[in-house]
Protein backbone atom coordinates (compact mmCIF):
# COMPACT_ATOMS: atom_id res chain seq x y z
CA UNK A 1 0.00 0.00 0.00
CA UNK A 2 1.69 3.16 -0.85
CA UNK A 3 1.46 6.14 1.51
CA UNK A 4 -1.04 7.93 -0.82
CA UNK A 5 -3.95 5.32 -0.73
CA UNK A 6 -2.94 4.55 3.04
CA UNK A 7 -3.38 8.90 3.33
CA UNK A 8 -6.81 8.46 1.73
CA UNK A 9 -7.90 6.31 4.40
CA UNK A 10 -8.40 9.16 6.29
CA UNK A 11 -11.34 9.74 4.65
CA UNK A 12 -13.10 7.31 6.18
CA UNK A 13 -14.43 7.90 9.72
CA UNK A 14 -16.27 10.82 7.70
CA UNK A 15 -17.48 8.42 4.90
CA UNK A 16 -18.76 6.19 7.25
CA UNK A 17 -20.62 8.87 9.15
CA UNK A 18 -22.35 10.03 6.18
CA UNK A 19 -23.11 6.71 4.93
CA UNK A 20 -24.99 6.27 8.15
CA UNK A 21 -26.36 9.97 8.83
CA UNK A 22 -27.08 11.29 5.66
CA UNK A 23 -27.08 8.57 2.89
CA UNK A 24 -28.79 5.95 4.42
CA UNK A 25 -31.67 8.45 5.46
CA UNK A 26 -31.93 9.46 1.87
CA UNK A 27 -31.82 6.23 0.31
CA UNK A 28 -34.03 5.14 1.96
CA UNK A 29 -36.65 7.91 1.87
CA UNK A 30 -36.23 7.57 -1.83
CA UNK A 31 -36.78 3.76 -2.25
CA UNK A 32 -40.19 5.14 -1.10
CA UNK A 33 -41.35 6.19 -4.22
CA UNK A 34 -41.36 2.43 -5.36
CA UNK A 35 -44.42 1.84 -2.99
CA UNK A 36 -45.15 -1.25 -1.48
CA UNK A 37 -45.94 -3.06 -4.54
CA UNK A 38 -43.01 -1.53 -6.38
CA UNK A 39 -45.62 -0.46 -8.80
CA UNK A 40 -44.66 3.34 -7.95
CA UNK A 41 -48.26 4.23 -6.73
CA UNK A 42 -46.72 7.71 -4.82
CA UNK A 43 -44.64 8.92 -7.96
CA UNK A 44 -48.29 8.08 -9.52
CA UNK A 45 -50.41 9.91 -7.10
CA UNK A 46 -47.90 12.55 -7.28
CA UNK A 47 -48.45 13.29 -11.09
CA UNK A 48 -52.10 12.53 -11.33
CA UNK A 49 -52.51 15.13 -8.42
CA UNK A 50 -53.69 18.75 -10.50
CA UNK A 51 -52.87 20.90 -6.99
CA UNK A 52 -48.77 18.82 -7.19
CA UNK A 53 -48.45 19.56 -10.39
CA UNK A 54 -49.61 23.30 -10.15
CA UNK A 55 -47.45 23.72 -7.07
CA UNK A 56 -44.12 22.15 -9.34
CA UNK A 57 -44.90 25.11 -12.10
CA UNK A 58 -45.32 27.70 -9.67
CA UNK A 59 -42.06 26.49 -8.02
CA UNK A 60 -40.08 26.52 -11.13
CA UNK A 61 -41.38 29.69 -12.58
CA UNK A 62 -40.90 31.54 -9.27
CA UNK A 63 -36.93 30.05 -9.46
CA UNK A 64 -36.65 30.97 -12.90
CA UNK A 65 -37.89 34.82 -12.53
CA UNK A 66 -35.95 35.01 -9.02
CA UNK A 67 -32.89 34.59 -10.83
CA UNK A 68 -33.10 36.47 -13.69
CA UNK A 69 -34.19 39.33 -11.41
CA UNK A 70 -31.35 38.27 -8.49
CA UNK A 71 -29.08 38.54 -12.05
CA UNK A 72 -30.18 41.51 -13.10
CA UNK A 73 -29.80 43.41 -9.75
CA UNK A 74 -26.38 41.36 -8.53
CA UNK A 75 -24.47 42.34 -11.62
CA UNK A 76 -24.35 46.39 -11.83
CA UNK A 77 -23.39 46.15 -7.84
CA UNK A 78 -20.81 43.90 -8.49
CA UNK A 79 -19.76 45.51 -11.44
CA UNK A 80 -19.94 48.72 -8.85
CA UNK A 81 -17.58 47.06 -6.75
CA UNK A 82 -14.82 45.77 -8.71
CA UNK A 83 -14.35 49.11 -10.06
CA UNK A 84 -14.59 51.60 -7.05
CA UNK A 85 -12.15 52.85 -4.76
CA UNK A 86 -10.97 50.65 -1.64
CA UNK A 87 -13.22 52.01 0.91
CA UNK A 88 -16.39 52.17 -1.20
CA UNK A 89 -15.65 48.42 -2.30
CA UNK A 90 -14.72 47.28 1.66
CA UNK A 91 -18.05 49.34 2.19
CA UNK A 92 -20.36 47.62 0.10
CA UNK A 93 -18.66 44.14 0.59
CA UNK A 94 -20.09 44.69 4.05
CA UNK A 95 -23.45 45.92 3.11
CA UNK A 96 -23.35 42.08 0.66
CA UNK A 97 -22.11 39.85 3.93
CA UNK A 98 -24.01 40.92 6.64
CA UNK A 99 -26.86 39.59 4.87
CA UNK A 100 -25.30 37.08 3.62
CA UNK A 101 -24.34 36.25 7.30
CA UNK A 102 -27.99 36.87 8.90
CA UNK A 103 -29.87 33.81 8.67
CA UNK A 104 -32.49 33.56 6.36
CA UNK A 105 -35.16 33.06 9.15
CA UNK A 106 -34.20 36.56 10.89
CA UNK A 107 -34.21 38.27 7.09
CA UNK A 108 -37.30 36.85 6.26
CA UNK A 109 -39.00 38.26 9.70
CA UNK A 110 -37.27 41.76 8.69
CA UNK A 111 -39.87 41.30 5.57
CA UNK A 112 -42.88 40.80 7.60
CA UNK A 113 -41.95 43.54 9.65
CA UNK A 114 -41.43 46.00 6.80
CA UNK A 115 -44.73 44.88 4.14
CA UNK A 116 -47.17 44.21 7.10
CA UNK A 117 -50.35 45.97 7.08
CA UNK A 118 -49.36 47.87 10.01
CA UNK A 119 -45.77 47.71 8.71
CA UNK A 120 -42.88 49.98 7.96
CA UNK A 121 -43.61 50.52 4.59
CA UNK A 122 -47.42 51.00 4.94
CA UNK A 123 -47.09 53.37 8.06
CA UNK A 124 -44.31 55.24 6.09
CA UNK A 125 -46.74 55.68 2.73
CA UNK A 126 -49.52 56.69 4.82
CA UNK A 127 -48.12 59.00 6.91
CA UNK A 128 -46.34 61.23 4.00
CA UNK A 129 -50.29 61.06 2.09
CA UNK A 130 -49.10 58.78 -0.59
CA UNK A 131 -51.70 55.70 0.75
CA UNK A 132 -55.22 56.73 1.82
CA UNK A 133 -55.03 53.17 3.79
CA UNK A 134 -52.38 50.57 3.83
CA UNK A 135 -52.09 48.20 1.17
CA UNK A 136 -51.75 44.31 1.07
CA UNK A 137 -48.10 43.84 0.83
CA UNK A 138 -47.12 40.64 3.07
CA UNK A 139 -48.73 37.46 2.37
CA UNK A 140 -48.75 37.92 -1.17
CA UNK A 141 -46.63 36.88 -4.22
CA UNK A 142 -44.64 40.02 -4.46
CA UNK A 143 -43.60 39.51 -0.53
CA UNK A 144 -42.07 36.20 -1.40
CA UNK A 145 -40.28 37.25 -4.65
CA UNK A 146 -38.46 40.21 -2.12
CA UNK A 147 -37.70 37.63 0.39
CA UNK A 148 -36.27 35.39 -2.28
CA UNK A 149 -34.44 38.00 -4.36
CA UNK A 150 -33.03 39.53 -0.91
CA UNK A 151 -31.62 36.03 0.31
CA UNK A 152 -29.78 34.86 -2.69
CA UNK A 153 -28.66 38.46 -4.23
CA UNK A 154 -25.32 37.43 -2.61
CA UNK A 155 -25.22 34.25 -3.62
CA UNK A 156 -25.16 36.00 -7.45
CA UNK A 157 -22.79 39.06 -6.43
CA UNK A 158 -19.71 36.93 -4.81
CA UNK A 159 -19.04 34.98 -8.00
CA UNK A 160 -19.77 37.65 -10.36
CA UNK A 161 -17.46 39.87 -8.61
CA UNK A 162 -14.79 37.18 -7.87
CA UNK A 163 -14.70 37.16 -11.98
CA UNK A 164 -15.01 40.92 -12.42
CA UNK A 165 -11.92 40.88 -10.28
CA UNK A 166 -10.31 38.59 -12.47
CA UNK A 167 -10.27 40.22 -15.57
CA UNK A 168 -6.75 41.83 -16.47
CA UNK A 169 -7.06 45.73 -16.65
CA UNK A 170 -4.71 46.15 -19.65
CA UNK A 171 -7.60 44.23 -21.78
CA UNK A 172 -9.69 47.00 -21.29
CA UNK A 173 -7.35 49.54 -21.47
CA UNK A 174 -6.11 48.27 -24.98
CA UNK A 175 -9.81 48.02 -26.26
CA UNK A 176 -10.24 51.68 -25.66
CA UNK A 177 -6.90 52.86 -26.79
CA UNK A 178 -7.92 50.70 -30.09
CA UNK A 179 -11.17 53.27 -30.29
CA UNK A 180 -13.76 50.75 -28.38
CA UNK A 181 -16.91 52.71 -26.89
CA UNK A 182 -17.56 52.10 -23.39
CA UNK A 183 -20.83 50.06 -24.43
CA UNK A 184 -18.85 47.87 -26.94
CA UNK A 185 -15.87 47.40 -24.12
CA UNK A 186 -18.36 45.96 -22.03
CA UNK A 187 -19.92 44.03 -24.41
CA UNK A 188 -16.88 42.21 -26.49
CA UNK A 189 -14.81 42.88 -23.48
CA UNK A 190 -15.91 42.64 -19.66
CA UNK A 191 -19.21 40.66 -20.14
CA UNK A 192 -17.62 37.81 -21.93
CA UNK A 193 -14.66 37.19 -19.30
CA UNK A 194 -17.42 37.64 -16.27
CA UNK A 195 -19.60 35.11 -17.83
CA UNK A 196 -17.94 32.54 -15.65
CA UNK A 197 -19.35 34.09 -12.52
CA UNK A 198 -22.67 34.71 -14.01
CA UNK A 199 -23.55 31.12 -14.96
CA UNK A 200 -22.32 29.93 -11.63
CA UNK A 201 -24.24 32.54 -9.99
CA UNK A 202 -27.15 31.55 -11.78
CA UNK A 203 -26.96 27.12 -11.26
CA UNK A 204 -26.32 28.81 -7.93
CA UNK A 205 -29.43 30.71 -7.51
CA UNK A 206 -31.77 28.85 -9.77
CA UNK A 207 -30.90 25.80 -7.39
CA UNK A 208 -31.08 26.63 -4.37
CA UNK A 209 -34.89 28.62 -5.23
CA UNK A 210 -36.34 25.33 -6.25
CA UNK A 211 -35.86 23.86 -2.90
CA UNK A 212 -36.92 27.48 -0.95
CA UNK A 213 -39.30 26.71 2.13
CA UNK A 214 -39.05 29.28 5.34
CA UNK A 215 -38.91 32.62 2.77
CA UNK A 216 -42.67 31.76 0.91
CA UNK A 217 -43.77 29.84 4.35
CA UNK A 218 -43.40 33.79 5.97
CA UNK A 219 -44.10 35.62 3.49
CA UNK A 220 -46.46 33.97 1.11
CA UNK A 221 -50.17 33.55 0.99
CA UNK A 222 -52.33 30.33 0.64
CA UNK A 223 -51.35 30.08 -3.39
CA UNK A 224 -47.55 30.73 -2.99
CA UNK A 225 -47.15 27.11 -2.42
CA UNK A 226 -43.43 26.10 -3.39
CA UNK A 227 -42.38 21.98 -3.84
CA UNK A 228 -40.74 22.41 -0.39
CA UNK A 229 -44.06 23.64 1.45
CA UNK A 230 -45.97 21.17 0.19
CA UNK A 231 -43.73 18.26 1.18
CA UNK A 232 -43.54 19.48 5.18
CA UNK A 233 -47.94 19.63 4.43
CA UNK A 234 -47.91 15.86 2.71
CA UNK A 235 -45.26 14.39 5.72
CA UNK A 236 -47.34 16.12 8.65
CA UNK A 237 -50.21 14.44 7.30
CA UNK A 238 -48.88 11.44 7.43
CA UNK A 239 -48.86 10.92 3.78
CA UNK A 240 -44.93 9.66 3.80
CA UNK A 241 -44.72 7.89 0.96
CA UNK A 242 -46.64 10.89 -1.54
CA UNK A 243 -44.12 13.35 0.11
CA UNK A 244 -41.15 10.72 -0.28
CA UNK A 245 -42.02 10.77 -3.80
CA UNK A 246 -42.55 14.54 -4.24
CA UNK A 247 -38.94 14.72 -2.75
CA UNK A 248 -37.74 12.68 -5.22
CA UNK A 249 -38.74 14.61 -8.18
CA UNK A 250 -37.49 17.62 -6.33
CA UNK A 251 -34.16 15.67 -6.26
CA UNK A 252 -34.08 15.22 -9.96
CA UNK A 253 -35.16 18.77 -10.91
CA UNK A 254 -32.15 20.17 -8.78
CA UNK A 255 -29.64 17.52 -10.35
CA UNK A 256 -30.71 18.03 -13.89
CA UNK A 257 -30.45 21.59 -13.23
CA UNK A 258 -26.95 21.47 -11.77
CA UNK A 259 -25.79 18.78 -14.77
CA UNK A 260 -27.35 20.82 -17.11
CA UNK A 261 -25.43 23.58 -16.23
CA UNK A 262 -22.04 21.59 -15.48
CA UNK A 263 -21.48 21.77 -19.30
CA UNK A 264 -20.93 25.49 -19.41
CA UNK A 265 -19.53 25.81 -15.72
CA UNK A 266 -17.72 23.11 -13.48
CA UNK A 267 -19.00 21.75 -10.74
CA UNK A 268 -16.32 22.60 -8.35
CA UNK A 269 -17.07 26.37 -9.01
CA UNK A 270 -20.43 26.38 -7.90
CA UNK A 271 -19.90 24.39 -4.93
CA UNK A 272 -17.04 26.46 -4.23
CA UNK A 273 -19.25 29.47 -4.25
CA UNK A 274 -21.38 28.31 -1.84
CA UNK A 275 -20.60 29.96 1.32
CA UNK B 1 -5.40 38.34 -9.87
CA UNK B 2 -3.55 40.66 -12.30
CA UNK B 3 -3.35 43.48 -10.08
CA UNK B 4 -4.69 45.54 -12.73
CA UNK B 5 -8.22 46.23 -12.08
CA UNK B 6 -10.90 47.06 -14.51
CA UNK B 7 -11.82 50.50 -14.70
CA UNK B 8 -14.74 52.68 -15.98
CA UNK B 9 -13.30 55.64 -17.73
CA UNK B 10 -17.07 57.65 -18.72
CA UNK B 11 -17.95 59.39 -16.21
CA UNK B 12 -22.19 59.29 -17.49
CA UNK B 13 -21.53 55.42 -17.25
CA UNK B 14 -20.12 55.28 -13.71
CA UNK B 15 -23.02 57.98 -12.24
CA UNK B 16 -25.91 55.68 -13.38
CA UNK B 17 -23.65 52.42 -12.49
CA UNK B 18 -23.61 54.06 -8.86
CA UNK B 19 -26.88 55.07 -8.69
CA UNK B 20 -27.98 51.09 -9.08
CA UNK B 21 -25.53 49.91 -7.16
CA UNK B 22 -26.45 52.26 -4.11
CA UNK B 23 -30.28 50.96 -4.57
CA UNK B 24 -29.58 47.47 -4.56
CA UNK B 25 -26.64 48.19 -1.53
CA UNK B 26 -29.89 49.94 0.30
CA UNK B 27 -32.76 47.09 -0.33
CA UNK B 28 -29.32 44.35 0.98
CA UNK B 29 -28.54 45.80 4.09
CA UNK B 30 -32.00 48.11 5.08
CA UNK B 31 -34.14 45.09 6.11
CA UNK B 32 -31.38 43.70 8.58
CA UNK B 33 -30.47 47.43 10.03
CA UNK B 34 -34.67 47.59 10.50
CA UNK B 35 -34.69 45.45 13.10
CA UNK B 36 -32.39 46.86 15.49
CA UNK B 37 -34.02 50.41 16.43
CA UNK B 38 -37.19 48.30 16.49
CA UNK B 39 -35.51 45.86 19.63
CA UNK B 40 -34.97 48.90 21.75
CA UNK B 41 -38.57 50.19 21.44
CA UNK B 42 -40.07 51.47 24.46
CA UNK B 43 -43.73 50.68 22.10
CA UNK B 44 -45.54 47.19 22.68
CA UNK B 45 -45.89 47.36 18.52
CA UNK B 46 -43.55 47.08 15.71
CA UNK B 47 -44.70 50.76 15.49
CA UNK B 48 -41.59 53.10 13.33
CA UNK B 49 -40.08 55.27 14.54
CA UNK B 50 -39.90 53.39 17.86
CA UNK B 51 -42.32 55.98 20.29
CA UNK B 52 -39.17 55.20 22.72
CA UNK B 53 -35.65 54.20 23.59
CA UNK B 54 -36.28 51.26 26.36
CA UNK B 55 -34.45 47.72 26.89
CA UNK B 56 -37.65 46.05 28.46
CA UNK B 57 -37.50 43.76 25.57
CA UNK B 58 -34.32 42.59 26.39
CA UNK B 59 -35.09 42.28 29.83
CA UNK B 60 -38.28 40.47 28.75
CA UNK B 61 -36.26 37.99 26.66
CA UNK B 62 -33.59 37.38 29.48
CA UNK B 63 -36.14 36.57 32.05
CA UNK B 64 -38.15 33.97 29.79
CA UNK B 65 -36.90 30.70 30.44
CA UNK B 66 -38.66 29.16 27.26
CA UNK B 67 -36.16 31.83 25.11
CA UNK B 68 -32.99 30.97 27.48
CA UNK B 69 -33.45 27.41 27.24
CA UNK B 70 -34.06 27.28 23.67
CA UNK B 71 -30.77 29.51 23.25
CA UNK B 72 -28.88 27.39 25.32
CA UNK B 73 -30.04 24.53 24.03
CA UNK B 74 -28.80 25.70 20.23
CA UNK B 75 -25.64 26.55 21.82
CA UNK B 76 -24.81 23.17 23.03
CA UNK B 77 -25.98 21.07 20.07
CA UNK B 78 -23.66 23.91 17.97
CA UNK B 79 -20.40 23.01 19.98
CA UNK B 80 -21.48 19.68 19.64
CA UNK B 81 -21.33 19.82 15.79
CA UNK B 82 -18.64 21.94 15.39
CA UNK B 83 -16.47 19.64 17.52
CA UNK B 84 -17.87 16.49 15.69
CA UNK B 85 -17.17 17.92 12.01
CA UNK B 86 -14.13 19.32 12.83
CA UNK B 87 -12.56 16.12 14.05
CA UNK B 88 -14.39 14.18 10.64
CA UNK B 89 -13.58 16.95 8.33
CA UNK B 90 -10.22 17.68 9.24
CA UNK B 91 -9.11 14.17 9.15
CA UNK B 92 -10.93 13.48 5.78
CA UNK B 93 -9.41 16.86 4.40
CA UNK B 94 -6.16 15.17 5.05
CA UNK B 95 -7.35 11.97 3.17
CA UNK B 96 -8.74 14.13 -0.11
CA UNK B 97 -5.99 16.09 -0.07
CA UNK B 98 -3.05 13.91 0.72
CA UNK B 99 -4.81 10.69 -0.78
CA UNK B 100 -5.03 9.42 -4.36
CA UNK B 101 -7.90 6.86 -4.64
CA UNK B 102 -10.93 5.74 -7.37
CA UNK B 103 -13.84 7.52 -7.19
CA UNK B 104 -12.25 10.74 -5.28
CA UNK B 105 -13.87 13.60 -7.40
CA UNK B 106 -17.43 11.55 -7.04
CA UNK B 107 -16.66 11.70 -2.79
CA UNK B 108 -15.70 15.18 -2.97
CA UNK B 109 -18.99 15.94 -4.79
CA UNK B 110 -21.00 13.59 -1.88
CA UNK B 111 -19.56 15.23 0.72
CA UNK B 112 -20.19 18.93 -0.50
CA UNK B 113 -23.74 17.93 -1.65
CA UNK B 114 -25.62 18.90 1.64
CA UNK B 115 -24.71 22.76 0.61
CA UNK B 116 -26.50 22.60 -2.79
CA UNK B 117 -29.56 19.81 -1.95
CA UNK B 118 -33.01 21.41 -0.53
CA UNK B 119 -33.51 21.21 3.25
CA UNK B 120 -36.43 19.46 2.88
CA UNK B 121 -35.20 16.30 1.30
CA UNK B 122 -32.68 15.72 4.13
CA UNK B 123 -34.97 17.00 6.85
CA UNK B 124 -37.98 14.24 5.98
CA UNK B 125 -35.41 11.45 5.12
CA UNK B 126 -33.59 12.34 8.38
CA UNK B 127 -37.12 12.78 10.34
CA UNK B 128 -38.70 8.96 8.54
CA UNK B 129 -35.26 7.76 9.64
CA UNK B 130 -34.96 9.13 13.53
CA UNK B 131 -39.12 7.98 13.50
CA UNK B 132 -37.76 4.30 12.66
CA UNK B 133 -35.65 4.39 15.23
CA UNK B 134 -37.55 6.61 18.23
CA UNK B 135 -35.05 9.15 18.22
CA UNK B 136 -37.18 11.84 16.81
CA UNK B 137 -36.56 14.55 20.04
CA UNK B 138 -33.22 13.94 21.32
CA UNK B 139 -30.77 17.01 21.26
CA UNK B 140 -27.95 14.28 20.02
CA UNK B 141 -29.78 13.43 16.94
CA UNK B 142 -30.27 16.57 15.91
CA UNK B 143 -26.75 17.55 16.27
CA UNK B 144 -26.29 13.99 14.35
CA UNK B 145 -28.05 15.70 11.37
CA UNK B 146 -26.61 19.09 11.70
CA UNK B 147 -23.09 17.44 11.42
CA UNK B 148 -24.02 16.34 8.17
CA UNK B 149 -24.51 19.50 6.60
CA UNK B 150 -21.85 22.00 9.02
CA UNK B 151 -19.15 19.51 7.64
CA UNK B 152 -18.66 21.07 3.76
CA UNK B 153 -17.36 24.15 5.39
CA UNK B 154 -14.75 22.20 7.33
CA UNK B 155 -13.42 20.33 4.41
CA UNK B 156 -13.55 23.38 2.10
CA UNK B 157 -11.50 24.91 4.74
CA UNK B 158 -9.54 22.96 5.68
CA UNK B 159 -8.48 21.52 2.11
CA UNK B 160 -7.85 25.49 1.21
CA UNK B 161 -4.80 25.50 4.24
CA UNK B 162 -3.49 22.29 3.22
CA UNK B 163 -3.24 23.15 -0.42
CA UNK B 164 -1.12 25.91 0.97
CA UNK B 165 1.27 23.89 3.54
CA UNK B 166 4.55 23.39 2.35
CA UNK B 167 4.90 19.49 2.53
CA UNK B 168 9.06 19.75 2.99
CA UNK B 169 8.36 20.94 6.60
CA UNK B 170 6.87 17.88 7.08
CA UNK B 171 9.93 15.84 5.40
CA UNK B 172 12.05 17.72 7.40
CA UNK B 173 10.10 16.74 11.09
CA UNK B 174 9.97 13.30 9.56
CA UNK B 175 13.76 13.33 8.52
CA UNK B 176 14.40 14.47 12.18
CA UNK B 177 12.54 11.18 13.69
CA UNK B 178 9.41 12.85 14.24
CA UNK B 179 6.84 9.70 14.32
CA UNK B 180 3.09 10.53 11.94
CA UNK B 181 1.39 11.60 15.12
CA UNK B 182 4.15 14.08 16.13
CA UNK B 183 4.46 15.32 13.07
CA UNK B 184 0.77 16.25 12.74
CA UNK B 185 0.51 17.41 16.28
CA UNK B 186 3.56 19.75 15.94
CA UNK B 187 4.23 20.74 12.53
CA UNK B 188 0.80 20.52 10.30
CA UNK B 189 -1.88 21.73 13.00
CA UNK B 190 -0.17 24.86 14.35
CA UNK B 191 0.22 26.09 10.54
CA UNK B 192 -3.22 25.01 9.58
CA UNK B 193 -5.18 25.79 12.66
CA UNK B 194 -6.55 29.39 11.16
CA UNK B 195 -8.46 27.40 8.73
CA UNK B 196 -9.63 24.53 11.27
CA UNK B 197 -10.51 26.84 13.46
CA UNK B 198 -12.83 28.98 10.62
CA UNK B 199 -14.18 25.46 9.41
CA UNK B 200 -15.19 24.87 13.04
CA UNK B 201 -16.85 28.34 13.28
CA UNK B 202 -18.82 27.88 9.99
CA UNK B 203 -20.04 24.67 11.19
CA UNK B 204 -21.02 25.97 14.68
CA UNK B 205 -22.97 28.95 13.02
CA UNK B 206 -24.68 26.61 10.35
CA UNK B 207 -26.46 24.66 13.36
CA UNK B 208 -27.24 27.44 15.34
CA UNK B 209 -29.31 28.69 12.58
CA UNK B 210 -30.26 25.31 11.24
CA UNK B 211 -34.29 25.63 11.35
CA UNK B 212 -35.73 22.74 8.71
CA UNK B 213 -34.40 19.83 10.04
CA UNK B 214 -34.95 21.13 13.46
CA UNK B 215 -38.99 21.68 12.46
CA UNK B 216 -39.05 17.86 11.70
CA UNK B 217 -37.12 16.08 14.43
CA UNK B 218 -37.36 18.33 17.49
CA UNK B 219 -39.71 17.46 20.39
CA UNK B 220 -42.24 19.75 22.26
CA UNK B 221 -39.54 19.85 24.87
CA UNK B 222 -36.26 20.32 22.77
CA UNK B 223 -36.90 23.64 21.06
CA UNK B 224 -34.11 25.09 19.64
CA UNK B 225 -34.18 28.81 18.84
CA UNK B 226 -34.39 29.04 15.48
CA UNK B 227 -37.59 26.53 16.07
CA UNK B 228 -38.73 29.07 18.91
CA UNK B 229 -38.54 32.36 16.53
CA UNK B 230 -40.14 30.60 13.92
CA UNK B 231 -42.98 29.22 16.02
CA UNK B 232 -43.31 32.64 17.17
CA UNK B 233 -43.15 34.67 13.83
CA UNK B 234 -46.30 32.13 12.94
CA UNK B 235 -48.29 33.31 15.97
CA UNK B 236 -47.13 36.78 16.52
CA UNK B 237 -44.74 39.04 15.80
CA UNK B 238 -43.44 40.52 19.15
CA UNK B 239 -41.20 42.63 19.72
CA UNK B 240 -39.11 39.82 21.83
CA UNK B 241 -38.38 38.88 18.21
CA UNK B 242 -36.74 42.18 17.65
CA UNK B 243 -34.33 41.79 20.42
CA UNK B 244 -33.77 37.82 20.01
CA UNK B 245 -32.54 38.94 16.16
CA UNK B 246 -30.62 41.60 16.86
CA UNK B 247 -28.07 39.60 18.65
CA UNK B 248 -28.39 36.44 16.87
CA UNK B 249 -27.45 38.94 13.50
CA UNK B 250 -24.59 40.58 16.25
CA UNK B 251 -23.45 37.00 16.81
CA UNK B 252 -23.13 35.45 13.59
CA UNK B 253 -21.86 39.07 11.96
CA UNK B 254 -19.06 38.34 15.13
CA UNK B 255 -18.21 34.79 14.29
CA UNK B 256 -18.50 35.22 10.61
CA UNK B 257 -16.01 38.22 10.76
CA UNK B 258 -13.57 35.88 12.82
CA UNK B 259 -13.74 33.47 11.08
CA UNK B 260 -13.29 35.14 7.70
CA UNK B 261 -9.96 37.02 9.40
CA UNK B 262 -8.90 33.74 9.80
CA UNK B 263 -9.38 31.93 6.40
CA UNK B 264 -7.38 35.23 5.10
CA UNK B 265 -4.75 34.52 7.70
CA UNK B 266 -5.03 30.80 7.40
CA UNK B 267 -4.31 31.88 3.25
CA UNK B 268 -1.52 34.44 4.32
CA UNK B 269 -0.38 31.92 6.63
CA UNK B 270 0.48 29.39 3.87
CA UNK B 271 1.94 31.59 1.74
CA UNK B 272 4.26 32.62 4.46
CA UNK B 273 5.45 29.40 4.68
CA UNK B 274 5.53 28.51 1.30
CA UNK B 275 8.30 31.32 1.35
CA UNK B 276 10.19 30.48 3.99
CA UNK B 277 10.82 27.44 3.02
CA UNK B 278 11.72 28.24 -0.59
Amino acid sequence: MTTRSRHGLLVLPLLAFLVIAYLAPVTLMLARTAGESFGFEPLRQVIASPVAVKVFLYTLETAVWVTLITLVLAYPLAFFIATARALTASILMAVVLVPFWTSILIRSYAWMVLLGRKGIINELLVSVGLLSQPLKLLNTGFAVYIGMVHVLLPFMILPILASLKGIDGRLVAAAENLGAGPVSVFRHVILPLSMPGVLAGTVLVFVLALGFYITPALLGGPSDMTISMLIAQEVDLYRWDVGAAMAALLLVMTLVALLGFSRFVSLDKILGGAK
Amino acid sequence: MTGYAITLSSPLARALLGIVALAVALFLIVPVLVIVPLSFSSGSFLSFPPPGFSLRWYQQLFSRSDWMDSAWLSIWIACVVALLSTVLGTAASFGLVRGKFPGQRLLVAFILSPLIIPGIIVAIAVYFFYARLQLVGSPVAIAVAHTALAVPFVVVNVSASLHGFDKRLEMAAQNLGAGAFDTFRLVILPSIRPGVVAGALFAFITSFDELIVALFIAGPSQVTLPLRMWESMRSSLEPTLAAVSTLAVVASVSLFLCASWLQRRAQAGAGKVVREGA
